[in-house]
This record gives structure tokens, sequence and C-alpha cells, in this order.
């Protein structure tokens, strides 16, 4: 892995440049949400919303409150269980280590999203395709920043190369701790074998809407492990299953539809 | 300090440059709001008040300075009046808050001072009577020693709801900042302002901010972050009612009906020129009249209130017939919203300029509104955004920044400058044709071409030699002279477009070394200075108080400078020390001060709406000076503090921008905050039975009519971030909410500001936004 995005959420007051930003670089329509009590919306990751900001309200035993912003999003993780579990090989790393879906080879199967330890693939019916933070491959390409760190106007959302972003979230944790945030922390450098997001995290991960200990599904493994060398017939297996399944689920719907229409 | 703002979520530019601050310079950021607000989520401290209690945590940030010794003693005694004797009949009733002078104002209904036991002690030869010891009783020093003495930790958490460790952390924090050679920085915006005692809060954020030493050095100020990109601009243009251009007075009738009589009005200090700067304005608006003339051209004040809420007002009564709203939006913005629509009715015409059909101008559409009922007449101008018209905007750093047209307005839309250009235009002929008093507009200058150039407009506004023309620009007011000679549109701005071929108001180079004045990125007014009163920031001889970031240095022969001095360099620094703020006619920074109505020391007064009494002065109440507009419209008593039992306060969002009318069309940021919503702790909520994502009613005595009870809706979102108050040992629950919504737009939801009273401050009309008191009931239908 050589580069990385560094989140600082010490730095970050979810303003939701970056969300925004995310949006509009990708053109991603808006999604047609309500209030449900927090600030945070979309209400989760989704084939439209790539990235968000996460809303964590904490009180501690001496009814201190704190407010967490996270950065929710796919972490490149370099154990990666969408790929070690797609069936396709459509998963893939690139150069820069993150993680990427080479949507030709997608057969559609939905594995990916099943075994991501983060919930950050999504979905999309409609193309039979999933979608998820792309590491702004289009602009990282060519000598850009990704969308979300070129919007973030404190500097909570960093990207650069690997050793550097890492170098700069040490001192960071050096100077949280010192500020008195003794559980301060760097996340995504142990986690899936080390994660092409990195944070700095001055408290308990799930603040921050991240798992303490993310794991790979053994299945996941299992299934990569066991069938890998089948690969073409597993991908002529799972699509003909696929194919078979979806004319199920449509009877199934079409029934529904008739159901309410009575 | 943030206080009475919210930096993170209403000016996130700024903040990065707090954030770069505590990472590279150790700075630490205390937050008071009364909840947990973006901004305080980063804080390092966060100090919970009382909405409305900002004079009273910052009179106990006063008083814990004096009584600890903590000020900046060779500041103060130099720099400020604090060793100024005061009139011995100065004085002041500590049961009923009210200072020496008083008297009534029945025509307001309101107190009014006689401000003569509010003087300096002077000389026979008219000098002011000082004690550099600050010792004599009377000194400003001893006699706010004395006025704050009981704006103590216990008073101060009793009255704010503050826990006492609390408060002292924040003042011991800040007053650190006092010691030589620190620097403290006070940030405020419409928390601290939007109050009947705004005034008096803003002075209560100046005062600890002079005792400390703290104004005109590097890193320190009273920092206001205004409301919009470029209110500062449209203010140093005069846009407001009691102001021209470059915060001259608005002349009155009564008192200045002829030039002479505004000239001999002229205050002291650097004011002494102004007769330089009204003449050259008067000059540039109508080159081609005598000055006297050119006066008589001026509309004046007559005496009529014609600050928002009295307009709207007189819209009610029927005084009003026309109005032009440009990129205005009183229908949501204003207090008393409901009330303001239903004025429009009166009018016979409406002109609205902005970039979506506004509820301001679809008053006639909202739902309950007859429009068969209504004649007035409106017109829709579609105007353009920032992003597609060239011209400047200038920050609460009075940096005046020129910005380029990305891209041309769509379809019909066209620039404030075409639109005031077709529109002036059209009234001259109009006037050309005949009418009353026509001169003002037959007679104005209206050069910038047949498509209105801002370039022109820019030369004008930055002045030139009158006797030679729009090309013989000025680089100073220093060239303004008050013999008709020479022209200027607003004498602040002189020097930011003085050479066409290079406008200073255009240049972009970042300093890379220096003290971060960054002098050569666009243009500051006055002169280009970075930081006014910067006499401050060396001691009377010279010596930078920080020497590491020495703004100015005296050599022994000269000043080393790293930014503009706002004194007379050619003198000697002991001298130019005497004179250290020159805009006052003493000379001196005013802790103790004439220049308001409604006191001379800040003061603490409940907001006119409040559960409860004054603590610390029993008798008082709200400030008895402010102004009141209608009668029966404020809770008065018990019984109405029963049926509104909540403070509330109103704010804004990240995502959504003023009236909202902008933002509340743009899918995206509709997505992140869809709806309308008020915060409200887990406490009320369970005393209530409300459950997070509810829709509620929430009431307010604007909303009483007949003897029915209205109210409007929104979804509840409960909070930790926001507690409970103990106030003098009883629980007051305290909400609040932001207030972006309107009837039009893709995104609709009710109006926060049917429910803000019609009050305003003495001294700028500002309206009581931010606390008020309200009731809340579970449920409600949603528009």
């Amino acid at each position: 892995m050589t580069k990385s995005i560094l989140i600082d959420p010490s730095k970050c007051m979810a303003c939701r440049g970056c969300q925004v930003s995310c949006k509009q670089w990708n053109q991603l329509p808006a999604e047609d949400t309500k209030f449900t009590g927090s600030y945070e919306n979309p209400p989760s990751l989704s084939t439209n919303t790539w990235m968000k900001i996460t809303f964590k309200e904490v009180e501690d035993s001496n009814g201190r409150v704190k407010w967490f912003f996270g950065n929710q999003r796919c972490m490149h993780c370099t154990d990666a269980g969408c790929m070690i579990s797609c069936p396709a090989g459509a998963i893939y790393h690139t150069e820069s280590g993150s993680v990427a879906i080479d949507e030709k080879k997608c057969i559609g199967c939905n594995y990916c999203v099943a075994n991501c330890p983060f919930q950050a693939v999504s979905f999309d019916r409609a193309t039979n395709l999933p979608f998820k933070c792309t590491f702004c491959l289009d602009r990282t390409s060519n000598g850009l920043k990704p969308a979300c760190a070129t919007a973030c106007p404190t500097g909570a959302i960093t990207f650069g190369e690997r050793k550097d972003m890492v170098s700069a979230a040490s001192s960071r944790v050096n100077q949280l701790k010192s500020a008195g945030n003794p559980n301060a922390m760097i996340y995504g450098l142990e986690e899936v074998n080390g994660t092409g997001m990195l944070y700095v995290l001055a408290d308990n991960p799930e603040y921050y809407g991240l798992p303490a200990d993310p794991q790979v599904p053994f299945g996941a493994r299992l299934w990569g492990a066991l069938f890998k060398p089948f690969r073409i017939l597993v991908i002529f297996a799972v699509g003909l299953g696929l194919w078979a399944n979806r004319s199920h689920v449509k009877q199934i719907e079409e029934a529904k539809k008739a159901q309410k229409s009575t | 300090m943030n206080i009475g703002g919210n930096t993170a979520e209403n000016h996130p530019i700024s903040m990065k440059w707090i954030e770069h601050a505590r990472e590279n310079k150790g700075a630490k950021l205390i937050v008071v709001d009364p909840r947990i607000s973006r901004t305080a989520a980063v804080a390092d401290l966060h100090v919970p008040i009382r909405p409305g209690t900002n004079v009273a945590y910052l009179g106990g940030m006063i008083n814990y300075i004096l009584r600890n010794n903590l000020y900046h003693e060779e500041y103060v005694v130099n720099y400020t009046n604090a060793s100024f004797l005061v009139n011995e009949d100065f004085t002041w009733d500590d049961n009923t808050g009210l200072f020496s002078g008083v008297q009534d104002n029945p025509a307001r209904n309101a107190k009014g001072y006689n401000q003569a036991t509010w003087q300096y002690q002077k000389d026979e030869e008219g000098n002011i009577l000082k004690d550099p010891d600050m010792q004599d009783p009377n000194c400003v020093l001893q006699v706010m020693k004395k006025f704050y003495a009981k704006y103590s930790l216990d008073n101060i958490s009793k009255v704010t709801g503050c826990p006492k460790d609390v408060l002292e952390e924040s003042y011991k924090l800040f007053a650190s900042t006092g010691q030589p050679g620190k620097a403290g920085n006070m940030m405020y915006a419409m928390g601290i302002t939007q109050f009947t005692h705004g005034a008096q809060s803003v002075r209560s954020v100046a005062v600890p901010q002079l005792l400390l030493g703290n104004i005109g050095i590097p890193g320190g100020g009273v920092n206001a972050q205004r409301g919009q990109a470029n209110v500062q601009g449209a203010c140093d243009m005069g846009m407001l009612y009691h102001i021209v251009t470059g915060y001259m007075p608005t002349p009155q009738q009564g008192a200045h009906p002829t030039l002479e009589a505004y000239t001999a009005s002229t205050p002291g200090g650097y004011w002494a020129n102004r007769p330089k700067f009204m003449a050259s304005m008067l000059k540039a608006w109508w080159p081609n009249a005598r000055l006297d003339q050119a006066y008589q051209y001026l509309p004046k004040l007559d005496g009529t209130d014609h600050s928002h809420i009295a307009s709207y007002k007189l819209m009610g009564e029927g005084e009003v017939k026309g109005l032009i709203c440009w990129a205005d939006n009183p229908a949501v913005s204003g207090p008393t919203a409901g009330s303001k629509r239903s004025y429009q009715a009166k009018l016979d015409w409406l002109v609205s300029v902005d970039l979506f059909e506004n509820e301001t101008a679809a008053f006639w559409k909202e739902d309950g509104v007859n429009p068969e009922e209504i004649q007035t007449e409106v017109f829709m101008l579609p105007g353009a955004s920032g992003y597609e018209k060239d011209g400047t905007k200038t920050n609460s750093g009075r940096w005046i920044q020129w910005t380029y047209k990305a891209q041309d307005p769509p379809g019909d839309a066209k620039t404030d400058l075409w639109i005031a250009d077709k529109l002036f235009k059209a009234l001259r002929a109009e006037y050309e044709a005949g009418g009353v008093l026509p001169e003002p507009i037959t007679k104005m200058n209206w050069d910038y071409g047949d498509e209105a150039d801002a370039h022109q407009v820019a030369m004008e506004i930055n002045g030139y030699d009158a006797t030679k023309g729009r090309n013989a620009l000025f680089t100073s007011f220093g060239q303004l002279k008050d013999d008709g000679t020479t022209a200027c549109g607003s004498w602040i701005y002189t020097g930011f477009y003085s050479n066409p071929a290079d406008p200073a108001c255009m240049r972009r180079i970042k300093e890379t070394q220096g003290v971060g004045s960054n002098s050569n990125w666009s243009w500051a007014w006055p002169l280009n200075r970075r930081i006014v009163y910067n006499r401050g920031a060396t001691d009377p001889s010279g010596k930078p108080w920080n020497p590491a970031i020495p703004l100015f240095r005296w050599d022994g022969t000269t000043w080393q400078r790293n930014d503009v001095p706002d004194f007379n360099a050619a003198i000697l620094p002991e001298e130019s020390a005497k004179n250290a703020f020159i805009m006052t006619a003493e000379g001196h920074a005013r802790l103790f001060t004439t220049g308001l109505n409604d006191a001379p020391i800040p003061i603490h007064y409940e907001p006119a709406e409040s559960p409860v009494a004054n603590l610390l002065y029993p008798k008082a109440t709200y400030n008895p000076v402010s102004q009141r507009f209608y009668k029966d419209h404020t809770v008065e008593t018990d019984e109405e503090r029963a049926r509104y039992p909540y403070i509330i306060s109103t704010y804004r969002v990240t995502e959504h921008y003023q009236s909202g009318i902008m933002t509340r069309n743009m899918p995206w940021l509709n997505e992140a905050m869809p709806e309308l919503f008020i915060e409200i702790s887990e406490e009320l909520a369970e005393e209530q039975g409300i459950k997070n994502g509810d829709t509620v009613t929430i009431e307010s005595k604007r909303l009483f009519k007949d003897g029915e009870q209205s109210g409007i809706v929104a979804k509840a979102c409960i909070t930790k971030r926001l507690k409970p108050m103990v106030i003098n040992g009883d629980k007051k629950h305290v909400v609040g909410m932001p207030w972006h919504w309107g009837f039009m737009g893709m995104n609709k939801g009710a109006i926060c500001n049917d429910l803000a009273p019609s009050v305003g401050d003495p001294n700028t009309t500002i309206p009581e936004y931010k606390a008020f008191l309200c009731n809340i009931r579970k449920g409600g239908k949603t528009a």
C-alpha cells in the first residue's frame, strides 16, 4: 500500500463538505431523507452515498458529553473481505493499494456486500453492480487529491504517501495523548492487515462508527480458498444461479404487486 | 474564545485557522454556548450558559480579572481610560440596575438617560483629570471594581446556570492571556448581538479584551463574525439607515439642516477629519452641485424610526407603499415573521430580487392566505449568484477582495449592478419628465457606461481629484479635502483601487516571511492596515509585547514595521502612546463610555422574555431603555411564564444558509438536513413523553391571537448536548431550533421566526432572536 487518506476526527467539525463533494464529483443523486432525531443523514451508506459523516453523542460517568464525528466509507483493506469473496476476480488492489471494482468482470453476485466487515459496499439492484468509495481513482491517478480531502476546510482529511500519513498520524496521536486522551490511537495500521484509510482516534473506535476489531468473515476465506482454482466454473455457476434466482425474485415482486393492487 | 457564535457551523473556513493555531501554536479553544454545538464539540473547554446571560458571564470575567489583578497593567494605564476620573455624581442603583441621570422617555414607553454624570472630570482648561496609580475611587478602574464586585463566581453561576468550577476554569484560562506577550482572541456573532441588550453584550466582549491588552496585537482582537459573506462591505457602503458611507452618521433633519450644522457636530480624535470625507462623498455623488446644495439632496432622518422592525410596523399601518427586497427575505428572517407577511398585503407593490422565488415574494401563496384579498403587485427580478458577477467582497477582517465572474447568470438573471443601473436610469428618465424634488436624482452622478462597469464604480468609491477627473485616483484619504475639489464614495476605501492597472484588491501574494500580516494579499481598509489600533502592539517605548511577533519595533530612530501604523509614526513612541486609540476624542480606549444610550459600563439585564428575575438587580428585569414596538407582545406575567415555560434560542446549521432559499433548493444539502427540527434535552423529552423524531408543536405569545393559541411544528431532536439549567436553584429547560425553513423551494418547513418577539436593542434596534420563551406540545400537524 503506497497511498493513504488520513482522517483526523479531532479536527473534524462535521461540516459535511466531504460528503457533499463526494456526491458532486461522482455525480451521485441526493437521497430523499427524513429527519429522524440526529444530524446524521443519509441513514446509511448506499449506492448513491459512498461516504458519510457519523454523529454520536457519548456521556461519560462524570456527565461530560462528547459529540464524536466519524467518517464512514470503504476502508480499502489489505485483507479485503470483498476481494477474497469475489468469485469473478472483479475486485482488485490498485497500484496505490486501494480497492477497486472492475464493473466489466462483476457478475452481480452481491458476495462483496455480504462479506465487508465495515458494511461499506452497497449493491444496486437496477444495474446489478456494487458501489463504494473509489479512493477517487480518477482524480488520484491524475495527480489530484480525492474530492473529500480537497473540500475539507480544517485538514481533517489529508491524502498522501502512506508513510507520510502514518508519521503524521503518530505525532498527532502523541499530541492527543498529552492533551488528555489516554485512549488515542491510530486505526487502520493493524486492522485487516492495514487499511488505505487511516484514522487518528481520540477514543473508542465505536464512537466513530468503526468496529473495534474488524474481521473478514470466515466463510469468505473458506469460499475464496475453495473456489479460487475453479473460478471460471464458479462464475458460470453463480451466474446461472443468479439468473434463475432473478426470475424467481421477479415472480415474487409481481405477486406482491398483484396483492397490493387488490 | 468563541462566545455567542458557532464558527464551525456558520463560518467553517475560519475554523481552519483556529485549528491551525491549536495545532501549531498551542492555542486553546473555549466555546461559550448554551448547548454543545459542532464548535463546542471540538473545543478544549465548553462553557454552557443560559441564553441571554452573556453580559453576566463576561461581567464575571471582568470581576475575576480585576479581583485577581490579572489585567495587563501597563497597557491598561497607558492605552485605556482606566485612570480617568469620572464625575463624582456618577452612580447606579444596585436594586434597580439604573444609572444616574435616568429619566422617562414617554415617546418610546421606556427609560432614557441624561448622561451629564457619565462624563470625565476636567480641569478649568478642559483637560481630563487622571490618576495614573488608578487608586482614586472615582477613576474608571476603581468604579469598575466596585460595579462588578457582585459579579462573583457564586452569583454568576446562579445567573448563568454554569457550574462554578467550569466558570472559574474558563476565566482563569482566558485571563492568562493578560500576561504581556500572550494573545487572546474573542470571536462572536449573533449570539452576542441579537438581544435587547446587544450593544452592551458587544461592549462586554471588548472590555475584558482591553483589560487583558488584547486589542491591537497580532492574534488578539474582538472579532465579529458577520452573518453574510459581504455584510462588512454593505456596512462600509452605508447600507444601514443610521449611517452613510464610511461610518459617518446619517444627517438628521432637525439637528443638521445644513452642511454647516452637520460639520459643527464633528467629534474629536481622527474623526475631526470627517468634514473632508463628507464633502468628498457629496462631490462623488453630485459633482456639479455646490457642497451645501448637494448636502440638501442627501436624504435625512426625520425623527421617525427607520429600523427594520419599525419600518415593517409602519407598513402594517399603511404608511409604506412600496418595498424593494434585494437579496432579502424578511418573511422568514424577520422577528414575528408571520405579522410581517400579513403587513405586506398593505403594500401597493413589492419588488423581490433573488435567485429563487422566496417567501417574501410569495407571501400571497402561503397556506391560509386568500390571494383574492391581496392587491399588492409583486415583481420578481431574477438575480445572479456571487459566482456570476465581478466585484468585491469585504470580509470581517476588512479585506476587500475582488472576485471574478466564473460563468454567465442563467436565463434572464442579471447582476445586482445591471439591475441597479437600469433601475436608476429608468427613475432618472421619469424625474426628467417632472416630479417632486427631482434634482437629487437628475443631478446625481451616474457615469459608469451604457452597461455599468464595476471597475468604474470601484474608482468612484476609491476617490479621485475632482479637478482632474476620475483617473486622477488617490492613494490615501489623507488627500481628501473639504472644499469640493476631491470626490470619494467611501473614504475608508481610498487606496483599494488607486492603480487601475493593478488594483490592490486583486493582489494575491502570500507572505513568505513576517508576522502573518500578508499585506500583499488583497487590501484591507483603512490604508491596508491589517490590525487596527495597532499602537497597542508595543509598549509606550516601542518595544513589542511579544518579541517573537513584532508587529512594530522602535529601533531608536524609526519604526520597524510589519503593518501600516494606526498612529502617528513621525513622532516619538512615547508621544504616539498618548493617543493609541486615535479614533476616540480622548485618544484612549473606553472601558467606560458615553457612547451608548443604555449604560456606560456593561450591565446584566435579562432578555425581554425571561423565566427568572434579575438576580443581580432585584428590581430590574430586562433592559429598561430597550425598544418595544407592540403592546401585549411579550411574556410579562407569572401566568404567562407558566404558559410558556421554556427558554428558546434560534440559530443556523452548516448545511443551510440564512432564510434557506439558496440551500433549500440544493438537493445534496436537503439530503443532509431535510427537515426543520427542535433540539430538546433528554430530561425535557422525558417529562413531555416526546420521542426522538416525533413531531412537536412550538408555541409563543406571538402566535396567541383572539384567545386562540397556534404554533409551528418541527421534528424533535432529543440530545444529550443540551441540558436543563439550574438557575438560582431552579431547573429551567432550554430548547433551540434553526430558522432556515419556509414554505417555498424544494424543502419546506415552518417559519421559526414566527415565534420571535419584535423587541430591539436601544442603540441598534437589533431584534432579540436568541432568547425568548415558548411552550412545546407533543404532536401537531405538519404543513
